[in-house]
């Protein structure tokens, strides 16, 4: 398996827990190759760091407006009933 | 009702859902809290406006009101509302664009037009102390706003919110395929422009496209 074979099966071998143990090409490939093992390991970093970023706050003033919103359209889908 | 705190939390959304389908308010401000944070940092990621993002949040949950008795229980609660907040999301993408359509399907790509990596190093510092770095937030958003929107979106969809492969193709449009591609792509990019800012020099290494290992090598070249 050359780099480019690994690099088009990248997703396999970054989503697929089982995809070193099925695939005996891509674990043979890896361990005979520094930057594609580096190249992996760059984009698993990459992905944890995302999946770790901040939680964007929503500004305050906002939740009012929202929620009066909210109860107006309540009202108009629940007429009969009380908010 | 109360819900235990070992339920599931699909199934407490669920209970929500079902509780405010019959009208009870209180059941469907809760289902609110649960989720408006998510609906807003999924629109956020792909708009970068804040304002845009608050429009995205209150059309989501008008619509959800609107929609409480179409919900069929075939996908969960959360994937029903992150697949709402993503369409409208994408609907003011597309408008700022002078675009008609939802769908960001501009032609399919290929395996072909993946570029390689270009700068290969080991990484100065693991994922968690770097996260906790405050000018990481301002490197991580200059990144991902240098991808264009659709594989931007594939991105956020894929491995920031979760969704798998085929619910991705499903939200945006899109053949299995030309996801698979487009999330290679950003994955491909966000980490060029990543590890040139946070990669060790020293351990840098000049990659060769055409490297072959095969097993009956002894030695890699």
């Amino acid at each position: 398996m050359t780099c480019e074979e690994l690099l088009r099966a990248l997703n396999e071998v970054i989503d697929d827990q089982s995809a070193l143990a099925l695939y005996a090409e891509f674990a043979d490939h890896l361990a005979g190759c520094n930057p594609c093992q580096l190249v992996v390991d760059n984009v698993r970093k990459t992905i944890q760091l995302y999946k770790a970023g901040e939680i964007y706050e929503m500004p305050p003033g906002f939740q009012d407006r929202f929620r009066d919103a909210l109860r107006a359209k309540w009202k108009v889908k629940f007429p009969h009933l009380s908010s | 009702m109360t819900q235990s705190h070992d339920q599931p939390a699909a199934e407490v959304d669920l209970a929500l859902l079902r509780r405010s389908q019959t009208g009870d308010f209180d059941a469907f401000e809760q289902l609110v809290s649960r989720f408006q944070g998510r609906a807003y940092g999924v629109a956020y990621r792909i708009l970068r406006s804040p304002q845009d993002a608050e429009d995205v949040v209150q059309q989501t949950f008008l619509s959800l009101i609107e929609h409480l008795d179409t919900f069929r229980g075939e996908s969960s609660v959360a994937s029903w509302v992150l697949r709402i907040a993503t369409n409208f999301a994408l609907k003011i993408l597309r408008k700022r664009r002078g675009l008609p359509t939802v769908s960001l399907d501009e032609g399919n790509e290929s395996y072909a037009s993946i570029p390689h990596p270009e700068y290969i190093a080991a990484w100065r510092e693991p994922p968690d102390a770097l996260a906790e770095r405050a000018e990481m937030r301002e490197l991580l958003d200059r990144a991902i706003d240098e991808l264009s929107d659709k594989h931007r979106v594939v991105f956020i969809l894929r491995d920031i919110e979760g969704l798998s492969t085929e619910e991705t193709a499903d939200l945006l449009g899109l053949s299995i395929s030309n996801v698979k591609v487009r999330l290679l792509r950003a994955r491909l990019q966000l980490r060029e422009r990543l590890t040139r800012e946070l990669g060790d020099e020293a351990t840098r290494v000049e990659p060769d496209h055409r490297h072959d290992v095969t097993p009956s090598d002894e030695k890699a070249v």
